[in-house]
């Protein structure tokens, strides 16, 4: 500093103790996405090489964030605040259990993807962008699941919307423009109701950083103006995470880009809107969550049954999906409604596996399309005979979602019901069990069609109808290899959900009982 | 756009303009200015230039694709924030070294580098969008 010579104690503005090494993980995967974006950025005429310079970077962030989940599994919470300034004047990166689970998964399937990309992105998409988005896009995800100061998850916000947008657009088609413009007027809408209610927030609390606000929430009056922002809050986020009735714009515009963006979006973008509406409401403002929780629980169910009844009426398989993420994000909101721990750490566990099996479903929708020539149900069939190891994937990704074991699906929505017969919502955990049914039927119907029918609409039974062999390229390791990742971790939470279930109980204590949380942000000091 | 006066200014108008800009940049550490407004003038300097004697002569004139310059400049500044990583203090505490040149005390710092970031990737980013207009007008 420069005015370490003169007698200014900079103790009482600055923490001057040694950062461990290991607390540079929290920044880590902010480093790595912003260097790695910047350099693909660079070399982005270099076709061959930008593949190769992302995976590189993504293989780093996996580990960043493999080694902060540790870290954090380890030392509990952890703070870095960035320049040294002590909060709430730093802005400061807050890491619990929750945000260092979603940011390992997210950056798995961002990985994936890369890989996925590889086959997917041709040289003109490759030239357009596709992987300094896709890096950018991680560094607003990651960062907005790392941030402990409500503004800069504004700012993580933007990012991401922003490389999204690149990625919506990228091919410059008509529907793509379409469905860019219904995706982002509804985005920044949503942005900007969240900033305003930052900026009321701001004005009622005067402070940003969230433990911060935690405190300073729970003494204030939780009927006056802070009820304004907590349904400002609610509206902004529901809206990013396609909660009913603010969720027409994903299935308008989800199937409109290429099949591995179309896969990153599902995966992530709504489950990003799912964890500020946890960090807000069951962090931040718990007493606002108590007051509208029956109004929480109403939502969750309609975007349940909406979602999973769309699904059922769809007959593009991408569309079909799009309203299975939105079924999904239900599930994850009847875990805030009812709020207590278990339910809580059902919503994470669900958010996880939302992120692993939506991202898988959509990829191999790319390879039906790869194998059969399109994504209409009607035009698909028989394609169990082109590849019957790829129908199996698909059966198993289908019971995912559904719900069914032994596979991912199954312990969140065991854990959420539970939670909400033990809290008297019926309600919800009867939806939960209706909406499970419907996915199945649902995946069962696209099995049936696509895959276990002869050919396409209009083959009599037990009538096989040849169709053109797809070049080798198009099904080769660069698909096979992240949908396998990927349909092994949904495995494994099937059959050993320990782990993840230890983890989201961690996360989802973080959540209502913060003291950690508080402690780890402003020291030992009782405020 | 093209009349003689303007063709005539603007290559001087835009140097001025730049070297203009890269004072703004270099005084804003202490003083109104800094890496953003800099770039901005930067960028509209490159905007006239381009709408005076073509967006050809600008692409040619800074040599890098716009987004080469932008990507430069958040891999600057995402680098400014990493010294400290060294001197166990969090990441972007900020480290000065005082250059003697020319019997001048020179403070040299990373924030100076961060803002040198802000100042290409907003340079970068801006005249990217600029050019792409211009270039649509003229066909």
């Amino acid at each position: 500093m420069a005015a370490t010579d003169s007698a200014v104690d900079l103790s009482q503005a600055m923490r001057l103790e040694p950062v461990l090494p290991a607390d540079w993980l929290l920044v880590a995967p902010l480093i790595i996405t912003i260097l790695g974006g910047a350099l693909c950025l660079m070399t982005r005429k270099n076709t061959a090489a930008q593949p190769k310079v992302a995976i590189i970077f993504l293989t780093l962030l996996v580990l960043a964030c493999a080694g902060l989940l540790a870290h954090v599994l380890d030392k509990g919470v952890v703070t870095m605040v960035a320049g040294g300034w002590l909060p709430p004047f730093g802005i400061a990166f807050t890491v619990d259990a929750l945000g260092a689970t979603l940011a390992l998964t997210s950056s798995i399937v961002a990985l994936c993807a890369a890989v996925y990309g590889m086959t997917d992105v041709d040289n003109s998409g490759r030239r357009y962008g596709f992987y300094p988005f896709l890096l950018l896009l991680m560094t607003g995800v990651c960062g907005a699941f790392l941030t402990g100061d409500i503004f800069n998850l504004y700012v993580w916000f933007e990012v991401l919307l922003i490389s999204s947008f690149g990625l919506l657009v990228l091919g410059n088609e008509r529907a793509q423009l379409d469905g860019a413009v219904k995706y982002a007027l509804l985005n920044i809408i949503a942005t900007t109701l969240f900033l305003i209610a930052t900026g009321l927030l701001y004005g009622i609390l005067g402070t940003l950083n969230m433990a911060d606000i935690a405190i300073k929430a729970r003494g204030a009056d939780a009927n006056g103006p802070l009820m304004t922002v907590a349904v400002l809050y609610f509206l902004a986020f529901a809206m990013k995470a396609a909660a009913f009735p603010v969720n027409f714009w994903l299935p308008a515009s989800y199937h409109t880009p290429r099949i591995v963006i179309a896969a990153v979006f599902a995966g992530l973008l709504t489950k990003v809107g799912v964890y500020a509406l946890l960090r807000i409401f069951a962090l931040l403002l718990p007493e606002a969550r108590i007051a509208l929780a029956d109004i929480i629980a109403l939502v969750a169910i309609a975007t349940m049954l909406t979602g999973v009844l769309g699904a059922l009426a769809q007959t593009d398989v991408r569309r079909l999906l799009g309203y299975l993420v939105i079924s999904g994000i239900g599930s994850m909101l009847a875990g805030l409604a009812i709020g207590t721990t278990p339910a809580l750490a059902g919503a994470i566990f669900y958010a996880v596996h939302s992120i692993l099996v939506m991202t898988a479903l959509y990829m191999a929708a790319g390879m039906m399309r790869a194998l059969g020539g399109s994504y209409s149900l009607r035009e698909l069939g028989g394609l169990y005979r082109a590849s019957p190891a790829f129908a199996a994937v698909f059966l198993m990704l289908g019971f995912a979602v559904a719900g069914l074991p032994p596979f991912s699906g199954f312990w969140p929505k065991v854990i959420l019901v539970d939670a909400a017969l033990v809290g008297g919502h019926g309600w919800i955990a009867g939806s939960i069990l209706v909406t499970g049914l419907l996915t199945t039927i649902a995946v069962g119907r696209v099995w049936i069609y696509a895959f276990w029918r002869g050919g396409p609409e209009g083959t009599a039974d037990g009538q096989l109808v040849a169709f053109a062999v797809p070049a080798p390229s198009a099904v080769g390791a660069n698909v096979w290899l992240p949908i396998g990742v990927l349909l092994g971790l949904v495995v494994l939470l099937g059959v050993q959900p320990e782990f993840m279930m230890q983890v989201s109980g961690r996360g989802a204590s973080t959540l209502s009982e913060p003291m950690g949380y508080l402690r780890s942000v402003f020291g030992e000091v009782a405020r | 756009m093209r009349t003689i006066i303007f063709r005539t200014i603007a290559p001087y108008l835009a140097a001025l303009m730049v070297l203009f800009s890269i004072f703004v940049l270099l005084r804003g550490h202490n003083e109104p200015g800094g890496g953003f407004i800099g770039g901005l003038i930067a960028a509209s300097a490159f905007a006239i230039y381009g709408i005076a004697c073509g967006v050809a002569a600008v692409r040619r004139a800074i040599t890098l694709h716009p987004m080469t310059i932008s990507a430069w400049g958040l891999f600057i500044a995402g680098l400014s924030g990493l010294p400290s990583l060294f001197l166990a203090q969090p990441f972007m505490t900020s480290q000065w070294w005082y250059v003697h040149a020319f019997g001048v005390e020179i403070p040299l710092s990373t924030p100076l580098f961060f803002d040198i970031g802000v100042y290409l990737v907003v340079v970068g980013s801006i005249s990217s969008i600029a050019l792409a207009l211009e270039e649509r007008e003229s066909d």
